[in-house]
């Protein structure tokens, strides 16, 4: 299980939108076996930079209203919010390296 | 020290696995960090797996191979291998997470990775529209028209599947027919929602943000249209995985590694090769599995062939 916290349509304004952090949005869903994988990676990244970088996840299932908003179209899809912005899109699971250099501007 | 550390985890990787634990090899599992259980991952239902007359879920039939090589003793590891140094008595693998570990023989089991289209804007608007993998990308347009191009069984196992969403799916392929198996051939014909599309290239893709269609080129005509579509699945085929090894093993004209005979022996005494990674023809679950076995089992014979001394090292180590 993650250890991530979950982002909803309701709280998605007030949670990522609205914080005053910069915010990772994991886009997944359960029938999603690439972002099952990665799962364990981004609470591995969250844990060793929490300072820097919040995680928190959102199932595109249940919240199709920000998934729609955000044109998600591919799984697992990670957008960094800063100022209610998406800084930074990064799509698909990938090894922790290769997701740490991807998200280095945020991790330094 | 281990006496084999296997590399890869799809049906051939677990399969040696289990055959070189039940061997009391005790093997290593490089599992990779997001690529571990392989291609059978983004699948569905796979039917022709033998043993599941039902059927089984590609991602549950994965599970239970690697519980059955962990219950026999294979160890695993999720990470990736990003060095391989494999001349020499003693083999090195490097992982990702900067480990080093030794062995005195390896089955590499990589598979394949999925071939590109190869044009600039395939890859500008992948995760936009561009897809290759249905079952993760699928849900995403509903109600909405697709294309899927290729003419082999992943093609049309991925066109089915797109019906669950998708109001209309064209298969694009650039013959005038398919080399997927009869049984997929006939659920794709009978179904009103897959249109096929012959003699057809993908020339481009079109979107700036997201794909909104893509430019077909006719192989006999030469004429060329647009197809309004928001998706596009890429399902031509898989090109063996070698780059770790490249240098290192002798490969076929086709790509694959160089194996003696019916054996799975590469060029390099200790190092073993099976699955899609050996095979440029059959590509099954089912033929990878048999070949997970014939590694394990090359791997066993070339072990206790090896100098009392030499193979100490291994299992004082690993003990």
């Amino acid at each position: 299980m993650s250890t991530a916290k979950d982002v909803t349509d309701a709280t998605f304004q007030s949670e990522v939108l609205d914080s005053d952090k910069t915010i990772m949005v994991d886009f997944w869903a359960e029938w999603c076996g690439p972002c099952r994988a990665v799962s364990p990676i981004l609470d591995a990244i969250a844990a060793e930079h929490a300072d820097k970088l919040s995680i928190v996840k959102l199932n595109v299932d249940d919240n199709p209203e920000t998934a729609m908003k955000y044109g998600i179209t591919s799984i697992p899809a990670m957008k960094v919010y800063r100022g209610g912005e998406v800084v930074k899109t990064v799509i698909g699971a990938k090894p922790k390296p290769a997701l740490e250099a991807d998200l280095a501007e945020f991790l330094a | 020290m281990r006496q084999v550390i296997i590399v890869g985890s799809g049906p051939a990787g677990y399969t040696a696995a289990i055959y070189a634990a039940r061997a009391n090899l005790a093997p290593l599992v490089i599992a990779s960090s997001v690529e571990f259980g392989g291609e059978l991952m983004k699948t569905t239902e796979v039917e022709n797996f033998p043993g599941f007359p039902e059927g089984i879920m590609g991602p549950d039939l994965m599970v239970k191979m690697q519980e059955q090589a962990e219950r026999f003793g294979a160890q695993i590891v999720y990470d990736d291998v990003v060095k391989l140094e494999l001349d020499g008595e003693v083999k090195r693998v490097t992982l990702g997470n900067g480990e080093v570990h030794e062995a005195l023989s390896v089955i590499y089991a990589t598979g394949s990775a999925y071939r590109k289209l190869g044009l600039d804007d395939e890859t500008r608007l992948s995760g936009y529209g561009v897809s290759w993998c249905a079952t993760c990308d699928g849900a995403f347009f509903k109600q909405k028209k697709v294309a899927v191009i290729g003419g082999g069984d992943s093609a049309l196992e991925e066109a089915t599947f797109l019906t669950r969403f998708a109001d209309k799916v064209y298969l694009v392929h650039r013959r005038d027919k398919l080399r997927a198996s009869a049984a997929l051939q006939d659920r794709a014909f009978a179904d009103p929602k897959i249109e096929f599309l012959w003699n057809q290239e993908v020339a481009h893709v079109y979107g700036d943000e997201k794909v909104t269609g893509i430019g077909l080129l006719d192989t006999n005509t030469g004429d060329e249209t647009t197809l309004d579509v928001t998706g596009m699945f890429v399902a031509i085929g898989a090109d063996p995985r070698t780059h770790l090894v490249h240098g290192q093993l002798e490969l076929t004209p086709e790509g694959t590694i160089a194996v003696d005979g019916r054996s799975s022996r590469t060029s390099l005494p200790g190092v073993f090769a099976a699955g899609d990674v050996v095979d440029p023809t059959y590509k099954q679950a089912a033929t990878a599995a048999g070949s997970g076995v014939v590694a394990a089992l090359d791997a066993e014979k070339y072990l206790a062939e090896l100098a009392p001394a030499v193979l100490a090292k291994a299992t004082a180590v690993a003990a």
